[in-house]
């Protein structure tokens, strides 16, 4: 049992920095939505800001890390091009358009997730600093429910690229 | 224009002395940065598939083995970033209309996720 260079990295990008950032979302999702006066002391929510505010950088550092890696490590083997008469599944996108019926993974799948992934750190970025307001944000409804969807959005971006590079992998791997 | 001021509560009065006050326009400059990043991306998708801007294609060719999309993303990276600093330092001790500034992120960012869907963008390739 062993992993290659590629399939190492494949997983850091993937199961690494993806999946920290795709399996945090739910608590901080729920510590923003509970982040309301009615629902906490003032104790509850110092303790609460701390959590959300450090949970929410380690969730931005993690769409960056995600992105960086898939971009400039992953990548660039998924991109390469095939020397005329070499094997094929040794070049996933060359492998995939050569198939009628599996380019449609590069031609929609790859072509999606390559971009929409970059949304992620953006919108992440932006909610982990807007944190900065703190205690105070129970108190504002408006900036609250705004950060709560860029959250969703920051996540949803994420889930699109995620569950793509997953369907695309299996479809083509890189060894 | 109407200005949204962040009101203190029982919750958070009791923290006043240890808590500086952060003004509306820091989250403005945030909201809106993060919307011109994921705009610019988006447009940079959709320019580079039109064949009449093959150049602009080659020119996001900041990686060779990454190919245009290390440029894409990286202008895309460099204007959030360039956006949020002037906007920031424009509006950080303001008090400004914060939905006003969330509408129009939120318009950009959603055209930036139009922008980079396949089944749109392949419509100018």
């Amino acid at each position: 049992m062993e992993l290659t260079n590629r399939e190492l990295w494949g997983l850091i990008h993937g199961m690494g920095f993806g999946a920290l950032f795709l399996l945090a979302f739910a608590g901080g999702l729920a510590g923003l939505y509970s982040l309301r006066p009615e629902l906490l002391t003032v104790t509850g929510l110092r303790e609460r800001m701390t959590r959300l505010v450090s949970g929410t950088w380690l969730m931005a550092i993690a769409a960056w890390g995600t992105v960086i890696t898939g971009t400039y490590i992953v990548y660039p083997w998924y991109r390469a091009a095939a020397p005329k008469g070499a094997d094929l599944t040794a070049y996933p996108r060359s492998f995939l358009l050569a198939n009628p019926n599996l380019a449609e993974w590069h031609n929609f799948g790859m072509e999606w997730k390559e971009h929409v992934a970059w949304f992620a750190p953006i919108l992440a970025t932006v909610v982990a600093f807007v944190l900065r307001y703190g205690k105070r944000l129970a108190d504002y409804p408006f900036l609250r429910k705004t950060l709560i969807v860029t959250f969703v959005l920051a996540f949803g971006a994420a889930a699109v690229a995620g569950l793509m590079g997953a369907l695309i992998t299996k479809a083509a791997p890189i060894h | 224009m109407a200005v949204t001021q962040l009101p203190k509560t029982a919750a958070t009065k009791g923290q006043e002395q240890v808590e500086s006050r952060v003004a509306t326009g820091v989250a403005a400059a945030a909201f809106l940065a993060g919307g011109i990043g994921c705009f610019v991306l988006g447009l940079l998708v959709t320019l580079t598939e039109m064949p009449a801007l093959v150049a602009l294609k080659n020119a996001l060719v900041w990686s060779v083995p990454v190919g245009p999309l290390s440029g894409k993303t990286g202008a895309a990276v460099i204007a959030f970033l360039l956006a949020w600093g002037i906007a920031h330092f424009t509006i950080k001790d303001k008090e400004v209309n914060l939905k006003s500034y969330v509408i129009v992120a939120g318009v950009l960012t959603a055209l930036g996720f139009l922008l980079t869907f396949p089944p749109f963008f392949e419509l100018f390739a």
